[in-house]
């Protein structure tokens, strides 16, 4: 699998990455790389096996429903980049 | 050229728990923005949801009453876009494995008619922020508060053929889950909405026309409305020998129109994988035996009780029985005038939803109680008034100027009941109208009417309108 | 003192030879003559140390003191402490001051172990040399030219270099226990579960676990036991009862039953690693352990499958840095989508870019089946290898890593390349297994690790099993030349 430029960059904007025009390149050849070796994935046969999304076989634990926890806002606000108001704000969102 | 519309809801529908689906912050609404967003909430670095356990009641509540399913093994997927409103980069939501399977609920048209609609599915995710559009220096804000309130997102079939029968069927769901006490059907704050998929296709092919996603309807009027414009929109751009585009709309309810949303323009692609921070949900077959011994009675089965029980017609029992609050109110009233719920329920339908109506209030802030409508009709029953000062009162009671005994009281309504007394207003009646009694005796039937009329006239209306009738055909004959 | 362990530190503290402020002192002051060698702290946390130390010694004389009290430790940077920055190594939390305790954290302050800082990484444990770190790398202090593995490079250079006496890590593809190896410490990688995930940031979800990294299994197995436990804020936390994972240090090997497998013998691996891991299976053959040859036949594809599972988990648990909330956000963005860009972009290293566009080519419409899904099926494929050469033997034994630590600069061109350094240590996090890595010997001077690999909850037999080793050994207390 050898991805070009255009999908690097493609891929990229779906992962919001900014990536510079320069770099576009060895993002492709080392992403072609790595794809290729993931390949030999293909060789085994994995008919009827069930995919493996957790390494042990358990449930979902449930928690009550009861409210725990209290309004830490400016506490986490702190670290904000930009606040007003007690929002977070952020470019424009047109809809 | 003759269309058929075809269309599809996705409801979303917040359950009513005390804390998040997967946090402990509380979810009630209208706090100052960000104070009910804890770290989980906020998607800090490091943090991990852990499912509510009401949240998961909730869900199985919902797909016994709708005859589906439960999923003994469900699982969490994350979808993944980035939105501001959207903390993680993602939403924890169900995808390949949803928790309720296929259901179905059956709509009462206004023909009498009853349709079944199938519903897909039905799952847990958790909602959004909300963006707050108002000017901060050219910034949006956005508020976390909401983010994280569990969700049950109620998938149809594409089963509806109009925007009535999309709007019945968002009623009879919406019924459905205030009757099960799961959400509390609020459309203002948001906690009921909905998205349709709305496509046209001319009568008689099989195959669907491209559809259009109209998102985030939140009242009935808005969905019928915005129905009615995309499908108009769509027959208008295929006439014109063009292409429904496959894409988001929005409804602005100002202009009555849809619009393409710019921000959900390119094409998502949503990579949903299984959440690992989170593992398989099962549900045992106890837990859903002990949720299905928990269940009221439903709209459908409360309905056919009505008719059952009260000699209700289908379309009465289904109004009656369209929330659980009006039904409740109408079992009230029944029961205080035994064997005649058929009064009962006029009242309620007429003079109480109209008074309502005409208010905008819901039935239960309505000014007049069951308990108070009830003594009212007890009077009528037990021939104190008539049915109609029974309205006189009804008005007065709604203005707040008492029970029914006071208002009858201190009007001075009480019904005459004297025969001698009626009988002494008809013979002035005959005297003081010789030629109408002429003409009537002649064989001029429609003027008996006429005496009535005058005799209520006279007796200010308090007359017993049967005896009347009586009295009077002895009279004239 | 430096050159005590964890558990002689402990014991010191107990008799009342030295106390918590003492120690914590001498560990600063050497992180503070040192580290300029090794750069393996991204933070020092002296004030609170201090701060933490004063109140052990009270706590111990009051009599209220734990095994562990006033022992002073250091925490990777991937762990987050309350009001102290955590940085992941990245750029993107630089400026990121956790409001909240790791679980991990919570309970080395419930039992009141000193904190001297933050330790270097790899980029959000992205790495398998400490070389992606924003911070710069970290020298491995054997040989400062080479790099001490990673991710976890500095908790394992800063423990090998004695800058402190034991340090926690994450391993996610063997980033506790291939750093471990290349700096002649010992590391353990627990059952995933065992350690809670709350607060430690999220690399990929289904693999990541916390873990000790010290001189010595007892001074590990003291550290997983203030570590592990039931932790509600986890869904996949484990809820068992409280363990000594001590508790089986002198358990005879006689007649304990080694798997060797052979995947784990081929190609690739260097001679001196080769000779160093048959010394090491002569002596437990001495021992009395009996040895099997098991066979492991997928767990070649653990490299492959490891780099679409962990991508895929990794693309997704990173989106929540987007410049909103907290962490670096570009200057001036001129609209939302050039926020999202540029801050992802300028605040990610490269590396991290890279898998996350891997993990999201794998996960996206048309290919989810031929990568994320086959991946997920050859994962059980080789969890259920394990289970069925554990049905066989007690233990598996093989290298850590093919070869010792490699010259700083020498693989980071070629990502692959770079990937195979964990190939006997993926399967291990793929699967959910405990594994440790112990020091072995030396080849040409630089360390070598040997691994162990237990069944699901085995981690008390693992340290028993390591300890019987280090009980008859020297490898571990070698210290290297200019950190003695």
């Amino acid at each position: 699998m050898s991805l070009s430029q255009e999908q690097v960059q493609k891929i990229a904007h779906l992962a919001r990455l900014g990536v510079e025009a320069q770099a576009l390149d060895t993002y492709a050849r080392t992403l072609s790389d790595i794809l290729d070796f993931v390949e030999q994935m293909d060789g085994v046969d994995t008919e009827g096996v069930e995919p493996m999304a957790h390494p042990l076989e358990l449930s979902q634990r449930l928690r009550a429903d009861v409210p725990t926890e209290t309004d830490q806002r400016a506490h986490f606000q702190d670290i904000a980049p930009a606040v007003e108001d007690g929002l977070y704000l952020v470019p424009r969102v047109i809809e | 050229m003759e269309w058929e519309t075809v269309i599809g809801l996705e409801i979303h529908a917040q359950l009513s728990t005390q804390s998040k689906i997967f946090s402990g912050a509380s979810t009630a609404y209208g706090a100052e923005p960000n104070t009910q967003a804890c770290a989980v909430d906020l998607g800090l670095p490091g943090v991990l949801p852990v499912l509510n356990r009401e949240a998961v009641r909730m869900a199985v509540k919902f797909g016994l009453a709708i005859g589906a399913p439960i999923a003994p093994r469900s699982i969490f997927a994350r979808k993944n876009y980035f939105y501001p409103d959207l903390p993680k980069g993602y939403q924890i939501s169900q995808y390949e494995l949803p928790v309720v399977g296929r259901g179905q609920v059956d709509i009462e048209l206004e023909d009498g008619q009853t349709r079944t609609i199938g519903v897909t599915r039905a799952h847990l995710e958790e909602d959004a922020g909300k963006s707050l559009h108002e000017d901060y220096h050219g910034m949006t804000g956005v508020d976390l508060n909401r983010a994280g309130t569990p969700l049950l997102e109620i998938v149809s079939e594409p089963d509806m053929r109009s925007a009535r029968e999309a709007v019945a069927y968002m009623k009879k769901i919406h019924a459905l889950v205030r009757y099960l006490e799961i959400c509390d059907g609020n459309m203002q704050e948001g906690s009921f909405r909905c998205d349709a998929n709305v496509s046209v296709r001319r009568k008689g092919t099989e195959k669907f026309g491209t559809r259009t996603e109209i998102k985030n309807l939140n009242s009935f009027r808005f969905l019928e409305r915005a129905i009615h414009f995309e499908v108009e929109r769509q027959i208008d751009i295929l006439e014109g020998g063009g292409a429904v585009v496959q894409e988001t709309r929005l409804f602005d309810p100002d202009k009555g129109e849809t619009r393409s949303m710019r921000s959900k323009e390119e094409a998502n692609d949503y990579r949903y994988f299984p959440d690992p921070d989170l593992l398989p949900l099962d549900i045992e077959p106890a837990f859903i035996e002990q949720v299905r011994g928990s269940l009221p009675e439903l709209p459908d089965e409360k309905k056919h009780r009505f008719m059952n029980d009260h000699g209700l017609s289908a379309y009465d029992a289904g109004v009656l029985t369209a929330s659980r609050e009006m039904a409740e109110y109408f079992e009230q009233v029944a029961a205080a005038v035994e064997g005649q719920a058929k009064l009962a329920a006029n009242w309620v339908m007429g003079e109480l939803t109209g008074a309502l109506n005409r208010e905008s209030r819901e039935i239960t802030d309505s000014p007049v109680s069951a308990e108070a409508l009830g003594g009212l009709l007890r009077r009528i029953q037990d021939n104190t008034i008539s049915g109609k000062i029974a309205k006189e009162v009804f008005e007065a009671m709604w203005a707040g100027e008492g029970d029914a005994d006071q208002v009858i009281e201190g009007k001075g309504l009480k019904q005459i009941t004297d025969t001698g007394a009626i009988e002494q207003v008809i013979d002035q009646v005959i005297a003081d109208n010789p030629s109408q009694l002429e003409q009537y005796r002649s064989g001029k039937d429609k003027l008996f009417g006429f005496f009535v009329g005058q005799v209520m006239k006279r007796t200010g209306g308090k007359a017993n309108p049967a005896q009347v009738n009586d009295l009077l055909k002895q009279k004239l004959s | 003192m430096h050159h005590k362990t964890l558990a002689e530190l402990a014991a010191a503290l107990g008799d009342g030879k030295v106390s918590s402020v003492e120690l914590t002192e001498h560990f600063l002051r050497r992180i503070e003559s040192l580290d300029h060698r090794l750069n393996s702290l991204i933070t020092v946390t002296g004030e609170q140390a201090l701060e933490t130390a004063r109140a052990a010694d009270a706590a111990r004389a009051r009599g209220e003191a734990g095994p562990l009290t006033g022992v002073p430790i250091v925490h990777k940077d991937i762990f987050c402490t309350e009001g102290v920055r955590t940085s992941c190594a990245s750029r993107m939390l630089d400026n990121f001051i956790s409001p909240y305790d790791a679980g991990v954290v919570e309970r080395f302050k419930a039992v009141g172990c000193p904190v001297l800082g933050k330790t270097n990484m790899d980029e959000f444990a992205m790495g398998s040399s400490n070389e992606t770190s924003d911070y710069g790398p970290v020298n491995n202090p054997w040989d400062t030219q080479r790099v001490p593995g990673g991710s976890s490079g500095g908790s394992a250079a800063a423990v090998a270099a004695r800058l402190a006496p034991g340090a926690t890590g994450t391993d996610t593809g063997g980033s506790i226990r291939q750093p471990a190896a290349l700096t002649g410490i010992t590391g353990l990688k627990p059952t995933y579960g065992r350690v809670s995930r709350w607060g430690m940031i999220a690399f990929a979800s289904s693999l990541d676990q916390g873990g000790p990294m010290a001189r010595t299994a007892e001074d590990c197995g003291l550290m997983l036991n203030v570590m592990a436990g039931f932790d509600e804020r986890d869904s996949t936390s484990l809820e068992r009862p409280a363990e000594d994972f001590n508790a089986r240090l002198n358990t005879t090997l006689k007649g304990l039953k080694i798997g060797l497998p052979r995947e784990f013998f081929g190609e690739g691996m260097d001679p001196g690693v080769a000779r160093v891991i048959d010394e090491a299976i002569d002596f437990y053959k001495k021992l009395g352990a009996d040895f099997v040859e098991v066979a492991l036949p997928h767990s070649g594809l653990s490299v492959p499958v490891y780099y679409v599972v962990a991508p895929a988990e990794c693309s997704s648990n990173l989106a929540r840095f987007d410049g909103v909330r907290y962490g670096y956000r570009c200057e001036d963005p001129k609209d939302l989508m050039d926020l999202y860009m540029r801050s992802r972009g300028e605040g990610f290293g490269p590396e991290v870019q890279r898998r996350i566009m891997v993990g999201t080519y794998a996960l996206s419409a048309g290919y989810f089946d031929a990568y994320y899904l086959k991946a997920q099926k050859i994962r059980r494929l080789i969890a259920d290898d394990f289970r069925q050469a554990f049905g066989q033997v007690d233990v598996i034994l093989a290298p850590t890593t093919p070869t010792t630590a490699f010259r700083l600069g020498e693989k980071t061109a070629d990502p692959v390349t770079m990937y195979l350094s964990d190939i006997y240590t993926i399967a291990v996090n793929l699967a959910g297994l405990p594994a440790m890595s112990l020091p072995a010997g030396f080849s040409e001077g630089l360390p070598v690790g040997m691994q162990l690999i237990g069944n699901y909850f085995d981690e008390a037999r693992l340290l028993g099993v390591a300890h019987q080793y280090q009980r008859g050994t020297e490898w571990h207390q070698m210290a290297p030349a200019g950190f003695e």
